[in-house]
């Protein structure tokens, strides 16, 4: 009699479980019997299916393919009207969920992260997880209707009100990551956790990416579970994580597959516990070394006449510090008055640098970035290209000129590489003959971009690309020339002029190599034409 | 393998659902889904295949690969064979495969049993995993979940602090209600935990139980009480998390512990620091006073207009409110100021939501003048990424609105790029849209007409409605903003035209009569405009403003009578109202047409339509039946109109509190604690005071640490200390100094209790003034009766070890009221008395002398020059060498043998004029050697720089900068001089490390305003320190000096010289000190009368430098300087002949 009261209870009890997974379970359970059951499912079960399964409903009728064939296409009129009734079923159900998955009013002070999606770009919801109780999948469903009236990724509102939660996402690497929260929350705070659980992935399996997710998903589990503890930031120094738990590497896993022990540090992290929470203990390194990578960012908007609109410098200071010990360094500029705006990895002291402009730190083991910084006054800012074009569109004619030369200027003689041109073309563009002179062009003529990769620009030959434009014939000209955009990269070049002094090392003994190495790159450069 | 395959591509819930049903139903062609699923595939473990494959079972390629509800099970058998073997190996490759069902939302509560008895698992990757699954399906099975409760227990007890914590973390997570009562007794064990990480995990638990059982709330908020006293960095953020859950309503909890948190703060991890700073923001608004109430007040004193947004502008601000408490009546609880303070080096985080928290915090709390901080952080925070971006303009949109000033300079960088997603381009435009003023407006004209060509038609509609805006808020665009929307009324593209209309439409409606051509220019559009929107504008334009254009509107309905069959609803409605507005105008020639439009109106298909056409014929044609209505259709239709206010749609938006959800959707968010107003009285401020008794009971691990935290937090001045500014309402040097005066004014009190007076912020100041001079009789006491004095230690030795004469000016000002001791006398009394004490510190009996030494070797020795040490002394010049005299005495205290023979000496210490105060235009600037070693860096050349302010107006943030050195030396500055008032005199150290050579360092004093080029050249003589050493080693050092064997020329490290001294220059004393005024040189002492031996190390390099002076007979004498580097020796020797001859 126990043991089967025991059972029955926890048929129930998965029955409670399993509320969440759908109207056409939960009908059941509810106790519509017999000969109902048939009807029920196909009524609700229709949406519950659309609901569980959102990400294959997204295949069949979403994947952006033949969504764009949905959109264009004659004929398409079957289709649409099958999403739009799983649309208005989704609707429907709606009105069913809060009952059903949220009826439990235990959560009404719950005020952080409540659980966490990761999307991939065909709106499959490949990882989930959940701090508190759990929160049915089909509070995606909001997010994938944003997603659809947003069209691009990026136009997507990081935070989308549903009836009784708030979904808040970030867009990374063609993943979206969709935190649930319940009530009140910064908004920053969310984001900026999230952006933080990319980072760390990144760090630990060198993409963030659906793959590599998928292949470490034990590990990204694990991961998610010591960052967050119900739902509050607990540790998220990326220097903690690896104690806890050691990211994988090809040897590792070979290691454990023979072995078979484990990527969970054996060794509970002390670092939580210090006063320096971002530095490991016992960090031991043979050749203890600690380079700095100073890499410059140059914003700018040059009007149609070549004179900037808008300029300024971003600056961060990356480091690498494989040191010893407990090492307390001290890194000085030659000008640090330079530096209009600066933030700070946790370890710099802050005073050190108000009273002497000296960044004092006790790194973190690894890499890490020590501060970014800003130059913002426009005179100082230097603008290492300038761009000759003449894109003109005849009045009515099918075709149009193309005609645009880059050259370098004010380098400092040092030269550009990795220069790479992409100009958003007009949606009247069919396609572009041109000719470069170096480099190599492509030109996409579904998405009306031209990429012209230039690469090292070596004088006194300029790199110039010309050609004919092919229009829709019949269409009115394009009004707007197109915006270029400009990356490139300099070597060995600070265009601010900011210059490490010196780097001391207090509190070890040994005498570290050190190295300072400085890239200019161009962030967002525009050219307007 | 194809039936395999299928199986995978259905979706994991899809499986749950089919489960539970027969098999017909899995056939319905909703689930059989159409192939192409290659994502489900994707999603399989590739080792999940393996073992798919592998399985013998032949289900697998059976005749129903789509029914899961065998497969399943027997999967599952196999994950429970494995649990429950012995090797771990096994289980842990069996729990990884379960921890990847649930992460893809499969249901794997089945293996419960099977998994829960791995609990006390010895290997910590499958204990781990475990506890993962038991969280994620304990609620499901709550009576099996209990059974892992002992295991959690026990690990409650385990010595292993991380032990207890994991354990407390889990147990917590188990959301099961019957162990409420042991969870409520583990937080409470945990909560007076040894280990601060324990404590931490028991404040994270807190809202873990609250929301399983609410019931418990009173006796958490005694555990959430007794945590928030807690003073480790690492409890503070969780607490107050878990405080902000449980009872953000009890605000009386946070009092005692305020002082605490804003001092801890900058040391919190980010995600602490968000929920503090956005708590005490809340805690500030209930507590203190509106800065802003009495801006008027501000105003009127012009140099406020300065201020800008300069922090030391604003603490200037502050002094002057404390100083003048008559003119202003309101001064800032110096809580709020210690929030403000301690809030915005965090500005600086990484972290953007602690930059956000910050920002709000300064918008809703600071002074005016100083929110102005804030604005460049929120800019760079715009280069991250672009969901950082759209929150953080949505708040810079809310704030611009109000402080428009606060962004005006960062104008260009909310310039609109083409990549920019459109939700971030219409929020930039917002921006830009609230900064327009009459100033800029042109350069943001300018820039909105690149945008209008963009290609993003959203965004240009956008820029249309903004420059609309612009329009109506600057009168002087308004034109120019009319003919250009007018231009692009020629656009080609529909869109553009109609939303220009939209937009001219309510331009016009400002002032037609002077735009009657625009309105013509509009009425010839209506045959090429097809959006119904606009369309309806024009026509409502003509029919309002018909009497402008008298001809061309009766033309205008002939045409669209025409077409009225084939409008839109929208624009059928206006020609109806157009119409009836022409025929009450111009009758004459309209009648007919009017008739006819609403004849069709009349059989329209709309009922609107057909209901506007009836009440229109009603109201103007007039009839028997239609009784008075239809005298008053002129006044009807024809209206004076008011014309529609374009404003943002952020305005007044800040009532929520900045950076909330709530704000960021325009409507309150579940949770969400509404900013208070502030209050219209301040409450009473000593609810924040913490007994003194309290906070120094002497708990070493605490001190330790808060010693070793110090460097990240602490600045130079006194306010730094946790303890003390918590304790004892630590006012800042200059506030304290003027509050002692204000105190000196009102007459000495000594009634400790008397803490009722209703004018808060006077008692305040009272308060101030009278714990300062309590700890002036304190450090007074201390000179007679010592070690009785307990409290307030740190502060004490500071006091004493510059004591006496540091706080000479405060003792002038408070003696009058508050020592009992001094008797009244003038300042030159005041100065011997101050002798005399430094005298009684110089020499002090022996046992004292112990504990000092012990005290000063705790202490950094920058304290001892920190700018508070000499302000406002009365005699500038003779002070400072007193002083150093002192602290010589003091400092030295391994060489008290040395410095006795140097310290007599020092009283001839040259100063150099660094900048004449014509050139530094007021600003004058002196130094002299102290030659006291560097702190930190003992191969540095300490430096004391005296800066004087001869002028009127005050110097701000003095400050070294580019410092043009030789390769090798460097330069460390002082601490930045925040203020230098008119009359004030300020000393610091700088250190330079000159590497032993005597070329100048060259370098750049800064003021707000000025740079002035300076450069230090120091006399040989001042690049070594003395060193100590008898005869003996004297002659060995200059043996080995001489040592040809070194492979040096013997000659090259001596150099000889033989001089006359004058007649006053022959005596012992005379000449002893003629050559350490020259060089900073130690004694030997020496066997003979007529040798005098002196030596010293080089500062940078350490090289011996060993001198010797042999005197004859009739003033003759011969000097040796052995050093091994030539030139030292070469200026050394001219150096001290100049000094000795002269």
């Amino acid at each position: 009699m126990k043991t089967r009261d025991r059972s029955s209870l926890q048929e129930s009890k998965r029955a409670a479980g399993e509320r969440a997974w759908g109207g056409a379970r939960w009908g059941k359970e509810r106790g519509w019997g017999g000969g109902a059951k048939t009807v029920i499912w196909l009524g609700l079960g229709l949406t519950g299916e659309g609901r569980d399964r959102t990400g294959n409903m997204q295949m069949r009728i979403g994947t952006t393919a033949e969504r764009r064939r949905v959109e264009s296409g004659a004929g398409a009129a079957s289709n649409v009207t099958g999403r739009d009734i799983l649309r208005s079923c989704f609707r429907r159900c709606r009105r069913h969920i809060p009952e059903a998955a949220l009826g439990r009013t235990e959560s009404m002070s719950n005020k952080m992260i409540h659980s966490l999606f990761l999307i991939n770009s065909t709106g499959d919801i490949f990882l989930e997880k959940h701090w508190k109780s759990v929160v049915s999948r089909s509070v995606c469903d909001y997010f994938f209707e944003a997603q659809e009236k947003a069209g691009e990724a990026d136009n997507v509102p990081p935070v989308i009100p549903t009836p009784h939660h708030y979904l808040v996402s970030t867009y990374r690497d063609k993943i979206f990551f969709v935190a649930v929260i319940q009530s009140e929350v910064p908004p920053l705070f969310v984001i900026e956790f999230l952006h933080r659980v990319a980072e760390t992935l990144q760090d630990y399996f060198g993409e963030c990416s659906e793959a590599s997710i998928k292949d470490n998903v034990v590990i990204v589990y694990e991961l998610l579970e010591e960052m967050l503890d119900n739902g509050f930031p607990l540790a998220t120094e990326s220097n903690i994580l690896k104690e806890l738990i050691k990211p994988p590497t090809i040897l590792r896993s070979v290691v454990n597959t023979i072995t078979g022990s484990s990527n969970v540090g054996d060794q509970l992290p002390t670092g939580q516990l210090s006063n320096i929470p971002w530095r490991r203990a016992g960090v031991k390194y043979t050749n203890n070394e600690a380079y700095f990578d100073v890499t410059e960012e140059i914003d700018a908007i040059i009007d149609k006449s070549g004179s900037t609109v808008f300029a300024e410098i971003q600056g961060v200071i990356d480091a690498c510090i494989k040191l010893t010990g407990m090492p307390d360094l001290t890194l000085s500029f030659m000008n640090p008055r330079l530096l209009d705006d600066v933030s700070f990895h946790p370890c710099v002291r802050f005073k050190r640098w108000e009273s002497e402009r000296v960044l004092s730190f006790i790194p973190p083991d690894g890499n890490f970035r020590l501060m970014s910084y800003h130059v913002s006054s426009q005179n100082l800012v230097a603008i290492p290209v300038y761009v000759k074009h003449n894109i003109s569109f005849r009045e009515n004619g099918s075709t149009g000129r193309f005609d645009v030369t880059v050259g370098p200027k004010q380098t400092m003689g040092k030269t550009l590489e990795n220069v790479l041109m992409i100009i958003h073309m007009p949606k009247g563009v069919l396609n572009m003959t041109l000719t470069a002179a170096q480099g190599i062009y492509t030109f996409d003529p579904v998405t009306k971009v031209l990429n012209w990769d230039i690469g090292k620009i070596t004088l006194p030959k300029l790199p110039t690309l010309k050609g004919l434009v092919n229009l829709q014939s019949g269409a009115p000209k394009p009004e707007e020339n197109p915006t270029i955009n400009i990356q490139f990269r300099i070597q060995q070049l600070a265009v601010s002029g900011l210059k490490v002094n010196r780097l001391d090392m207090y509190g070890e003994r040994y005498k570290p190599f050190k190295g300072v190495k400085y890239v200019t790159k161009a962030g967002k450069f525009q050219v307007r034409t | 393998m194809k039936p395999m395959q299928r199986l995978l591509q259905l979706p994991v819930s899809a499986v749950n659902l089919i489960k539970p049903l027969c098999q017909e139903e899995t056939k319905s062609p909703v689930l059989t889904s159409e192939g192409g699923q290659q994502n489900w595939y994707n999603a399989v473990q590739p080792d999940e295949l393996k073992l798919l494959k592998a399985s013998p079972e032949p289900e697998h390629q059976g005749e129903e690969p789509t029914e899961p509800g065998q497969t399943q099970p027997i999967r599952h058998d196999d994950l429970k064979e494995m649990l429950d073997s012995n090797k771990d190996s096994l289980k842990l490759e069996a729990m990884k495969r379960i921890v990847a069902m649930i992460a893809r939302g499969k249901n794997a509560s089945e293996l419960f049993p099977a998994v829960v008895k791995n609990v006390a698992c010895k290997n910590i990757e499958v204990k781990k995993l475990v506890y993962v699954y038991l969280v994620r399906y304990a609620e499901e099975q709550q009576d099996l979940a209990l059974l892992s409760i002992s295991t959690f227990q026990r690990g409650l007890k385990d010595p292993n602090q991380l032990i207890r914590a994991s354990a407390l973390r889990v147990l917590s997570s188990i959301r099961v209600t019957i162990i409420v009562p042991i969870m409520m007794l583990a937080i409470k064990e945990a909560a007076s935990d040894m280990s601060p990480y324990v404590r931490k995990t028991a404040a994270h638990a807190i809202p873990k139980l609250y929301s399983l059982d609410q019931d418990q709330k009173d006796q958490l908020i005694e555990v959430i009480e007794k945590l928030l006293a807690d003073k480790t960095t690492l409890v503070a953020g969780s607490v107050v998390m878990a405080f902000e859950e449980v009872c953000p309503e009890r605000i009386d909890l946070i009092h005692k512990n305020y002082r605490k948190l804003c001092n801890l703060l900058i040391d919190v991890e980010e995600w602490g620091q968000v929920v503090i700073i956005n708590m005490l923001t809340r805690y500030a608004r209930t507590q203190f006073l509106n800065p802003n109430q009495n801006e008027s007040l501000l105003e009127e004193n012009p140099e406020k207009a300065f201020y800008g947004s300069d922090e030391e502008e604003s603490k200037q601000g502050e002094m002057d409110a404390a100083v003048l408490p008559k003119r202003k009546p309101y001064v800032m609880d110096p809580d709020h100021r210690l929030l403000l303070r301690n809030t915005k080096p965090l500005l600086q985080s990484r972290n953007a939501a602690v930059v956000m928290a910050v920002a709000q915090l300064y918008f809703h709390l600071a002074p005016k003048a100083e929110v102005g901080v804030i604005a460049k952080a929120l800019v760079r925070l715009l280069r991250s990424h672009s969901e950082v971006q759209f929150v953080v303009l949505q708040n810079v949109a809310s704030m611009s609105i109000k402080r428009r000033g606060m962004f005006e300079p960062h104008l260009k960088s909310f310039y609109i790029r083409s990549t920019d997603p459109t939700q971030i381009k219409v929020l930039k435009l917002e921006v830009l849209t609230n900064l327009a003023s009459e100033t800029n407006i042109s350069t943001i004209l300018r820039e909105f007409q690149t945008y209008i060509k963009s290609q993003d038609k959203d965004f240009v509609a956008a820029t249309i409605q903004a420059i609309g805006r612009c329009a109506t808020n600057i009168d002087e665009v308004r034109d120019t903003c009319l003919n250009g929307l007018v231009q692009l009324l020629s656009n080609r593209d529909e869109l553009v035209v109609a939303e220009s209309v939209v937009v001219i439409k309510k331009l016009l409606q400002m002032q037609p009569s002077q735009h009657s051509d625009i309105i013509r220019h509009m009425a010839k559009l209506i045959d090429n405009i097809m959006v119904p929107m606009a369309r309806a504008s024009i026509l409502w334009l003509i029919g309002e403003y018909c009497e402008h254009v008298p001809t061309i509107a009766p033309d205008v309905l002939r045409k669209m009578a025409k077409s009225f069959t084939n409008e839109e609803d929208i624009v059928k409605l206006q020609i109806t109202n157009l119409a009836a507005k022409l025929y009450l105008t111009n009758s004459k020639q309209t009648k007919l047409l009017t008739q006819y439009v609403l004849n069709l109106a009349k059989y329209d298909q709309n009922y609107d339509i057909r209901d506007r056409a009836r009440f229109i014929r009603q109201l103007i044609v007039p009839t028997e039946k239609s009784g008075v209505l239809s005298k008053y259709a002129k006044k009807l239709f024809l209206a004076q109109k008011p014309a529609p206010v374009l404003e943002s749609s952020f305005k007044d938006r800040d009532h929520f509190q900045l950076g909330s959800l709530s704000h960021l959707l325009n409507s309150k968010a579940g949770g969400y604690q509404e900013l208070p107003d502030w209050p219209e009285s301040a409450p009473d401020p000593s609810v924040r005071n913490v007994e003194v008794s309290e906070w120094t009971k002497p708990i070493g691990r605490e001190k330790r640490k808060e010693k070793v935290e110090k460097p990240f937090y602490s600045d130079s001045e006194g306010e730094s200390e946790p303890t003390e500014s918590a304790d004892s309402q630590s006012p800042t040097a200059s506030e304290s100094e003027s509050m002692s005066e204000i105190e000196s004014e009102s007459g000495s009190e000594n009634d400790e209790e008397s803490d009722e007076e209703t004018k808060s912020d006077k008692e305040r100041k009272k308060k101030a003034g009278k714990e300062k001079s309590k700890k002036q009789d304190e450090s007074e006491d201390s000179g007679q009766s010592e070690g009785e004095e307990k409290t307030v230690k740190k502060h004490k030795e500071e006091e004493e070890s510059s004591s006496s004469s540091s706080s000479s000016s405060e003792e002038s000002s408070s003696e009058s009221s508050s020592s009992e001791s001094e008797s009244e006398g003038d300042s030159e009394l005041d100065t011997g008395k101050k002798s005399r004490k430094t005298l009684s510190t110089a020499k002090p009996p022996p046992r004292p002398l112990e504990t000092k030494q012990k005290e000063i070797s705790l202490l950094d020795l920058d304290d001892f020059s920190s700018p508070t040490t000499f302000q406002s002394s009365p005699s500038p010049n003779t002070l400072p060498k007193s002083l150093n005299l002192d602290l010589q005495g003091l400092t030295l205290t391994d060489t008290t043998l040395l410095s006795e023979v140097s310290s007599p000496l020092l009283g001839g210490v040259k100063t150099y004029e660094l900048l004449h105060r014509i050139t530094g235009e007021g600003l004058s600037v002196e130094y002299y050697f102290n030659r006291r070693p560097f702190s930190p860096d003992h191969t540095m050349v300490s430096v004391q720089m005296q800066f004087t302010n001869n002028s009127e107006m005050e110097f701000r943030n003095l400050r070294i900068a580019e410092p043009k050195l030789q390769s090798g030396m460097r330069l460390q500055g002082f601490k930045e001089i925040a203020i230098l008032q008119p009359g004030e005199v300020t000393a610091d150290t700088l250190g330079i490390d000159f590497c032993d050579s005597t070329q100048a360092a060259n370098f750049q004093l800064c003021s707000q305003t000025r740079q002035f080029y300076m450069s230090i050249q120091p006399p040989v003589g001042e690049l070594m320190m003395p060193v100590f050493m008898t005869e003996n080693t004297f002659k060995k050092e200059q043996e080995q000096l001489l040592n040809p064997s070194a492979g040096k020329l013997m000659g090259m490290n001596e150099i000889k010289e033989k001089l006359t001294l004058p007649e006053k220059c022959r005596s012992d004393q005379a000449i002893v000190q003629k050559v350490l005024s020259t060089a900073n040189l130690g004694r030997v002492p020496c066997g003979l009368d007529n040798e005098y031996r002196f030596a010293a190390r080089t500062i940078s390099g350490g090289a011996l430098v060993l001198v010797t002076l042999v005197t004859k007979e009739g003033g003759a004498a011969q000097l040796t300087i052995n050093c091994e580097k030539m030139v030292i020796g070469t200026m050394m020797v001219k150096d001290i002949m100049q000094a000795l001859t002269q």
